[in-house]
């Protein structure tokens, strides 16, 4: 098979032709490390990592040598008889905010520049028992606070579907990874959308599984009680697949529930499946089809999916969320304050990098100071500021004390509103990608296009990102998002691979069929740029 | 009416331990204002008589056993530290006691 | 500079103390409060450390369950309610020690809250303090200041060792106490000493301050006699030993009524106690920078405490160390003196398990109190990490008591004991230490005596009976000490034809 070939295979596609044997992990393996060399660029210069690669800047650290190693021992133990994992061989890249061994973790930022992780997070250990070559890790908004890739301290990541746009955030490597065919799968990580609005606006799947159903050790916290590691795929069944090899009880994280794993992949498959939503109750969030700022193309292409549903035997049911107009004040005010204390550890004396006061007496107190004002960047010096202010004496009642009451009734909304229907659905993302610099300077607007995501990290529920098609305006990828109760992450998977299987029959085949091929769309950039 | 002063914020900084020059104290008072403004709706929701919530699964009694685990050596704890003496973390004077 | 005091009694004359104290009491878990590292002392610098211990990226902490334990055992024993619901936060603050940059305490929902303990003085006056909460936090790590005398100030830099950070603490903290008057400084050795007594009672800590188990910070103010507002107070930080609490909150009293006499106001800081000067000076003021934005600690879930778990610790409680004294001491029938100086010096746990091994209150209180003390006081040990068991004396006293040695011979073979040479029988057989009770031997042992010693024998003859004890002191030395000294005497006046 041809490179393009290979890497267009999904992973569960990949993962038959592996167990067959009419494809080797390490033939795998090294297509998409090809593809990856053909796609992420070069440094545009290569003494200043802050301005990044000239292609999709998708990955931080390319791990070819482990990657290849994997490969070839996953190839030997198959041909020697060994019992493997079903998606043993089968590559995928990596968060950079996961932590592992034996490759740097940065969290995209300057103050992990170097650093060396001497443990792997639990979900990486799972990936590596599942023997799945880890590919890389992908570039993300510096610790994972933003919504585009532009807060990295390594230079944005590109939408392949238009380079001059954000792969949204803070997922965006992984995003972009998944769709332009550089990894079938790769790890993300959600605090307020950060999985579900990138693949969004990529045309990919993205999902936030239950909070404590995916251990989020090793996982670099943002927002401890809204984190929450989940899986970035091409189709609804990878990402189940996926979701089956991260999932399960960790005894080193305390928020880790302790129910059984799956079945996904089978409830993906069973949703697909003619008749597959007769009966599902679907709940049409009303707050947020009137959402201020929902950009026509995405409202269109939303409503084409409820008739699809509809025409799949789904119910569509009018629902309401009526205290989500008060979730984006509550969850940046939970958030920030737990991102001032989560990042109060960098501060240059155990690890990373310390930078020295430009003048004055070097105290351990200036050092740490001026260690935190050189290695965050403005976004996360603005939550670290707004989270010290939201905790502090006289105004954490006013702030957290309130927000964390907003985050009850949120999720008595929820409770409500799943007591009439089965699912949620609503657009994932008001906007479809937006032009790298056009909101960087206004926090507030970036904030705003969180207002369907953020709800589900308040309330822990599970929630998932597919394709809806293209916005007819730009041509650009719409996401729809599912939402379900909690512990009812199954649910999901079979609503929405029912959606998916309707629209793609509607289209003819897959959204990301339609992905020009990136390497064409980075030559006519490089071209239009040296003219 | 800026509602967050630049002292105000000089003192956030500080207890934050980031490094200011005025000119970010100034631009972070002007941008902190604007997203506490926005934020401010929080206390206005009916929040009456609700209990707060701090995990979104409410969970109980998660107790580890008391059994040692294999850690770091004292070179792994070391390994990626910016200045170290004699298996320790060296850091620079320091000013204030705790 | 010094600080300008009043004298205690004239201090007393005007004021009236009130104490506050926060003592943290570390755990002997085996493993830290939130990961699995050892708890343990004295071992190479960060070897003791897991990622968690040293704050790395991604981690998470996990509660230790015996940690919780004993804290509900220790708010048991403090007279405490065990909260149905407690919880961790976060105390937010920066300090090189600390690997999160904030420690994770307790705040608004500790472990235990509201009880009391009766203190007990030397003199038996018993003061009763109550106890506002008892809540779980983790310890911090050690910071060894380089240049500037090893102190804070004026070190050119320091090191820090994580080995201590995250092990578990219990800070327990008292209501303000009045009324003590002039006993103050005395109450706050007897507080100090209560609560370590507890903590090795109950089994959870090793109590030894010299290592910092335990660690007191002694909160003191004035009110003006005959008014009942409480004044401004002040914190002396890590008074370290019982004594130095005593000599701590003396000072502080004496300088709060110096102040306060003067018309100038207390100042509130905390304040450093220097054992080699005996006096606090002014630390750090309470300012804004103690905002520590506590919330809750979002990576860990609440404790929740049921009947039936409170009740399986209660059972678990041993017997509380005041209300045992009072049953050993009426039990044993010593008096007060000879009581309280058994408990002084520590061997009450000793005479105990003596007497439950066999032997008589007094015999039990001879040999601990006595022989054992000395040979503990030589060698620089507790009398009860001698290594000398109650078995080996209730051995040593039936020896005795059988005849076959007398007290100095008992003496040699407990040296012979700490030797490790085995049991008391067998160095007695082993050694050949046992009494002579040959008659032929001792009377021929006699004779040769009083051979030897023409002119002494002659003086016992003429009535100086006292003389004799030459003779037998001629005679225990000819048959190394192990003649039955009283047996000699009586051999001696017999064939001298003398009345004893």
């Amino acid at each position: 098979m041809s490179r393009t070939e290979l890497v267009q295979l999904s992973a569960a596609a990949a993962a038959a032709k592996l167990a067959a044997g009419e494809v080797s992990s390490e033939e795998l393996t090294r297509a998409h490390l090809e593809h990856i060399a053909a796609t992420d660029g070069d440094a545009v210069d290569p003494a200043d990592r802050s301005r990044g690669k000239t292609g999709l800047n998708a990955f931080l650290h390319v791990a070819e040598e482990e990657a290849l190693a994997t490969a070839r021992g996953v190839d030997a133990s198959r041909a020697a008889g060994d019992e493997l994992h079903p998606l043993a061989g089968v590559p995928i890249a990596v968060k950079d905010n996961i932590v592992t061994r034996g490759m740097p973790t940065t969290a995209a930022s300057r103050m992990l520049e170097g650093w060396l992780s001497p443990y792997d997070a639990t979900v990486i250990a799972k990936v590596r028992e599942a023997r799945m070559p880890i590919l890389g890790k992908t570039n993300l908004d510096e610790f994972a606070m933003g919504s585009s890739t532009e807060h990295s301290a390594f230079g944005v990541s590109r939408n392949p579907w238009d380079l001059d746009r954000i792969p949204g955030g803070s997922g965006g490597g992984s995003a972009a990874a998944v769709a332009a065919f550089q990894a079938p799968l790769a790890l993300g990580s959600d605090t307020g959308g950060s999985i579900r609005q990138p693949a969004s606006v990529t045309g990919s799947v993205g999902v936030h599984p239950t909070y404590g159903s995916v251990s989020r050790y090793g996982a670099i916290a943002m927002a401890s009680s809204l984190d929450q590691i989940g899986p970035h795929a091409r189709t609804v069944r990878d990402a189940a697949l996926l979701h089956e090899v991260l999932g399960g009880h960790d005894p080193r994280d305390a928020t880790s529930l302790k129910d059984p794993v799956g079945p996904y992949a089978a409830e993906a498959a069973a949703g697909a499946a003619e008749g597959g939503l007769r009966g599902l109750r679907v709940g049409v969030v009303q707050e947020l089809l009137h959402a201020e700022g929902l950009q026509d193309g995405v409202s269109q292409r939303f409503r084409e999916s409820l008739e699809a549903l509809r025409a799949a035997g789904a119910e569509i049911v009018e629902v309401s969320l009526p205290h989500l107009k008060y979730s984006l004040g509550a969850y940046y005010l939970i958030m920030s304050s737990e991102v001032s204390s989560n990042l109060a550890k960098y501060d240059g004396v155990r690890f990373g990098a310390r930078t020295l006061p430009e003048d004055g007496p070097v105290t351990i107190e200036r050092v740490m100071a001026a260690t935190r004002a050189a290695g965050f960047n403005p976004e996360a010096k603005r939550r670290i500021i707004l989270g010290t202010y939201a905790l502090s004496a006289g105004y954490y009642d006013q702030y957290y004390g309130a927000a964390q009451k907003v985050r009850t009734l949120v999720m008595r909304d929820f409770e409500q509103a799943f007591g009439q229907v089965d699912v949620l659905v609503s657009p994932t993302s008001p906007t479809t990608a937006f032009r790298a610099g056009e909101k960087v300077d206004d926090p507030l607007a970036m904030y705003l296009n969180d207002i369907a995501t953020i709800p589900i990290n308040l309330a822990g529920v599970p929630a998932i990102s597919v394709p809806g098609g293209l916005a007819p305006e730009n041509g650009l990828p719409v996401g729809i998002q599912f939402v379900a109760p909690v512990r009812e992450d199954a649910r999901l998977y079979r609503a929405a691979a029912g959606l998916e299987a309707a629209l793609e029959a509607q289209w003819g085949g897959p959204l990301l069929g339609r992905l020009p091929a990136t390497e064409t769309l980075i030559s006519a950039r490089t071209e239009g740029a040296a003219k | 009416m800026s509602a967050i002063s630049r002292d105000q914020v000089a003192h956030l900084a500080n207890l934050a331990r980031i490094e200011m020059n005025d000119r970010e104290l100034d631009h972070m008072a002007a941008e902190l204002d604007v997203i506490v403004e926005a934020v401010r709706s929080v206390s206005e929701a009916p929040i009456q008589d609700v209990p707060p919530t701090s995990h979104p699964i409410a969970m109980s009694n998660v107790l580890r056993d008391d059994v040692v685990e294999d850690g770091l050596t004292s070179e792994e704890a070391l390994l990626n530290a910016p200045d170290a003496e004699d298996g320790q973390f060296k850091v620079p004077a320091i000013l204030n006691e705790d | 500079m010094s600080d300008a005091t009043l004298s205690f009694d004239e201090a007393l004359a005007k004021y009236d103390p009130v104490l506050g104290f926060e003592v943290h009491v570390e755990l002997n878990t085996k493993t830290k409060m939130f990961d699995a590292a050892p708890n343990a002392f004295g071992d190479e610098p960060n070897a003791n450390t897991t990622p968690v211990s040293l704050g790395l990226p991604g981690v998470l902490p996990m509660v230790n369950r015996t940690a919780v334990e004993s804290a509900i055992k220790l708010g048991l024993a403090l007279g405490c309610e065990i909260a149905p619901v407690s919880e961790f936060s976060r105390k937010n603050y920066f300090y090189p020690d600390t690997p999160k940059n904030f420690q994770t305490s307790q705040y608004d929902k500790p472990i235990a809250e509201n009880g009391s303990i009766d203190i007990e003085l030397e003199d038996g006056t018993v003061f009763t303090v109550d106890i506002e909460r008892a809540h779980m936090e983790e310890d911090a790590g050690k910071l060894n200041h380089k240049g500037g005398a090893g102190r804070i100030q004026g070190a050119a830099y320091s090191l820090v060792d994580y080995n201590r950070a995250g092990v578990p603490l219990i800070e327990i903290v008292t209501r303000p106490i009045r009324g003590a008057g002039e006993r103050a400084p005395e109450l706050a050795r007897a507080y100090v000493a209560a609560i370590r007594e507890i903590v090795k009672n109950l089994g959870i800590s090793d109590a030894r301050m010299e290592r910092g188990n335990v660690r007191c910070d002694a909160n003191v103010s004035l009110m003006p006699k005959g008014t009942d507002a409480l004044g401004t107070r002040t914190e002396t930080k890590n008074v370290n030993s019982m004594r130095s609490v005593e000599r701590a909150v003396r000072f502080e009293i004496c300088r709060h009524a110096a102040v306060l006499d003067s018309g100038a106001k207390i100042v509130q800081e905390t304040r450093h106690w220097h054992e080699d000067t005996r006096e606090t000076t002014s630390g750090r003021p309470k300012s804004d920078a103690d905002d520590y934005r506590y919330f809750p600690e979002p990576d860990l879930v609440p404790v929740v405490t049921d009947a039936e778990w409170i009740e399986r610790l209660r059972a678990e409680l041993p017997e509380p160390p005041a209300e045992r004294r009072r049953r050993l001491k009426a039990e044993w029938g010593y008096s007060d003196e000879e009581f309280r100086d058994v408990v002084n010096a520590g061997v009450m746990d000793q005479i105990e398990e003596t007497i439950a091994s066999g032997a008589s209150a007094a015999v039990a209180r001879k040999w601990w109190m006595g022989e054992i003390s000395r040979l503990a006081k030589q060698r620089e040990v507790e009398p009860g990490e001698l290594g000398i068991s109650p078995v080996t004396v209730v051995e040593l006293n039936q020896l005795i008591e059988k005849g076959e040695i007398n007290d100095k011979i008992a003496r040699k073979v407990l040296e012979h004991v700490l030797e490790g040479e085995g049991t008391p029988a067998e160095i007695v057989e082993q050694r050949g230490l046992a009494v002579v009770s040959d008659e032929g031997a001792l009377s021929t042992a006699v004779d040769e005596a009083l051979a030897a010693m023409p002119d002494v024998a002659e003086k016992i003859r003429g009535g100086k009976v006292q003389a004799a004890g030459a003779v037998v002191g001629q005679v225990m030395k000819a048959t190394r000490g192990q003649a039955d000294a009283g047996r000699v005497r009586e051999l001696i006046l017999q064939k001298l034809g003398v009345e004893g």
